[in-house]
């Protein structure tokens, strides 16, 4: 029992860290309507954006800015640059347009860093038991700055101005151009946040473990499992399909061993496309 | 050097034949594969196992093989995915893509794991000695005839135009009583054959296969061959694929030129040039240089009199 147990709380753990980036994801196709692949180098480079800072100021919220602005900013430039003049040709050109700007971000990384890993240099601790359930504080950590996150994420869409204007727009495009939302500012807006949170996500893996230019490219299974199964577009959704598939993914350590860990992303869209195409949520923005 | 460019034209004729069958669905049904490179995996991997000495079957046997089993695979991704948007299609063809790869990489005892398969044989290659790179040339180039054949006989054929109605709206085509759903899933099918093909092509002319030659950037340097020459077109797909190689080539000799870079910069300089340009086709020209020319329905009308 207790290996089940302690793989159901690794895999909360997890889920949560797996929730930030899949919010960024899912919220950018709310309102820009592809599959933006480009996440998989905003990742990295949020990742590395906030090593960078860690390495000289050693602060997790000052390198948690440094990844949010760097993810954000780039994501934003290639998003206008590269992909929103394809969508009007249809998702798939952008989709695969951001598929290239995924590796070219990628290979910037490669050029600067080369392919070893490095890591954050945290203090080593020891980890802390409960009743026979290991937990480290750097878990906890991380589990406490992605919650914090994700509050900060739902207040503004509950309440500010821009929240509600993403939210409109998410629902329907014309009727929110018709109160006066631009609908270019709503999805810059959507490309720097989204891609924001996908680079913290990035970050809060790479403090778990290690990084290097492949970083982004290797939670990007997860990270659509997470936005499908919730239903692609929906925020909440992609909150309980991110947990979800962090417990899974650990309780598949348990039956077939950690080689196919990565591939339980691939199986649970298999099965929610299958059964229930619209996700557990559905479409619905938020 | 004629050998380099014997080898060249052979792994362009390889390209050709991932570009067509990209094509076929990408140009024909307006879906999308982003997992080509697993597909391309399946066929290689399928013709290896049962022609490397231990099963020692005869080499068109796993030709035929490669052909079947990217097909199958092909038809299991579709089936749970074809009723559905492009945009699933797209996330899980990718998915599809390294769940191959990391198969090929763990499960040693079939695959020999990252290690890769070695030996594959080349058809009469002791025989033929230095001859064989011709040789070999020769039958990719005629398999490539081949499918290109039926490809442009799809494109012209009523069954070319369905596939073209259902790109351009898929409803309009349901209510003119096409099953789109089922020829959604036949040219994904034959799309996924012809890769799984490709790849058996690529393992016996080469010997040598391993998860790491299957990334997802075989599958981008497909979709810029494809986009180069003209969606829709697969006389296009093949001069893409000519264009695509003689771009990789010579960006190798381009990254040298740069002063003072290790070989992993000249890689990751190598595939961000890669990356640009398919960014570029896209934006810049779309249709590629040889546009898609939508045939003119036969005036049956004409035909009677």
């Amino acid at each position: 029992m207790i290996p089940v147990l302690q793989a159901l709380l690794n895999g909360l753990v997890s889920g949560a860290l797996l929730a930030v980036p899949a919010i960024g994801f899912t919220a950018m196709f709310a309102v820009l309507r592809f599959p933006n692949f480009a996440v998989s180098g905003t990742a990295t480079l949020g990742a590395f954006a906030g090593y960078l800072v860690y390495a000289a100021v050693p602060s997790i919220v000052l390198s948690l800015a440094a990844a949010f602005l760097v993810a954000g900013i780039v994501g934003l430039a290639f998003d206008q640059a590269a992909h929103l003049p394809l969508v009007k040709q249809g998702a798939l050109p952008a989709a695969i347009a951001s598929i290239a700007s995924g590796l070219v971000m990628e290979n910037i990384v490669r050029l600067g860093f080369g392919n070893e890993l490095r890591g954050y240099d945290r203090p080593i601790a020891r980890d802390m038991t409960f009743a026979d359930l290991r937990v480290s504080p750097q878990q906890l950590e991380t589990m406490g700055i992605a919650i914090a996150i994700m509050l900060i994420v739902f207040a503004a869409l509950a309440f500010t101005r821009v929240g509600k204007a993403m939210r409109a727009s998410a629902d329907n495009p014309e009727l929110a151009a018709l109160k006066g939302i631009r609908p270019e500012r709503v999805a810059m807006m959507a490309s720097f946040v989204g891609m924001g949170l996908v680079g913290i996500g990035g970050m809060l893996l790479g403090l778990d473990s290690s990084i290097d230019p492949l970083t982004g490219t290797r939670i990007l299974l997860s990270l659509f499992a997470a936005a499908v199964l919730g239903g692609l577009g929906s925020v909440p959704g992609a909150v309980l399909g991110a947990l979800l598939i962090g417990v899974a993914e650990e309780l598949s350590v348990l039956v077939v061993g950690s080689t196919y860990r990565s591939a339980v992303g691939f199986f649970a869209i298999l099965i929610v496309l299958t059964l229930r195409p619209r996700g557990l949520l559905g479409e619905r923005a938020f | 050097m004629l050998n380099y460019l014997l080898f060249i034209a052979t792994i362009g004729g390889i390209y050709g034949m991932l570009a067509l069958s990209l094509n076929l669905i990408w140009g024909g049904a307006g879906m999308v594969n982003l997992g080509l490179a697993g597909f391309f995996a399946v066929g290689a991997y399928a013709s290896a196992l049962v022609t490397t000495p231990l099963a020692g079957a005869p080499i068109p046997v796993g030709w035929l093989l490669a052909l079947i089993a990217g097909g199958m695979a092909g038809l299991i991704v579709t089936l749970s995915t074809t009723r559905l948007r492009d945009d699933y299609l797209a996330i899980l063809t990718l998915g599809f893509a390294e769940v191959v790869r990391l198969v090929a990489s763990n499960e040693i005892w079939l695959t020999k794991g990252t290690d890769g398969i070695s030996g594959i044989p080349g058809p009469w290659k002791r025989a033929l000695g230095p001859d064989f790179n011709g040789v070999y040339l020769l039958i990719v180039l005629a398999l490539l005839l081949v499918v290109f054949l039926l490809m442009r006989r799809i494109d012209r054929s009523p069954y070319g135009r369905v596939l073209r109605a259902i790109r351009e709206d898929a409803q309009v085509a349901q209510v003119a009583g096409k099953r789109v759903l089922s020829f959604k899933a036949q040219a994904f099918t034959l799309s996924a054959a012809i890769a799984g093909l490709a790849g058996a092509l690529y393992g016996h002319f080469t010997s040598y296969i391993a998860p790491d030659l299957f990334l997802p950037l075989i599958t981008v340097y497909v979709f810029l061959a494809v986009a180069s020459g003209g969606t829709g077109s697969p006389a296009g797909s093949l001069v893409g694929a000519y264009l695509l190689v003689t771009l990789l080539e010579s960006s190798r000799f381009l990254v040298e030129l740069v002063p003072a870079v290790t070989a992993v910069q000249r890689a990751a300089l190598k595939e961000m040039l890669i990356a640009v340009a398919l960014i570029l086709v896209l934006r810049l020209k779309p249709a590629g240089i040889l546009p898609e020319r939508n045939p003119a329905a036969p005036n049956l009308a004409k035909e009677k009199s």
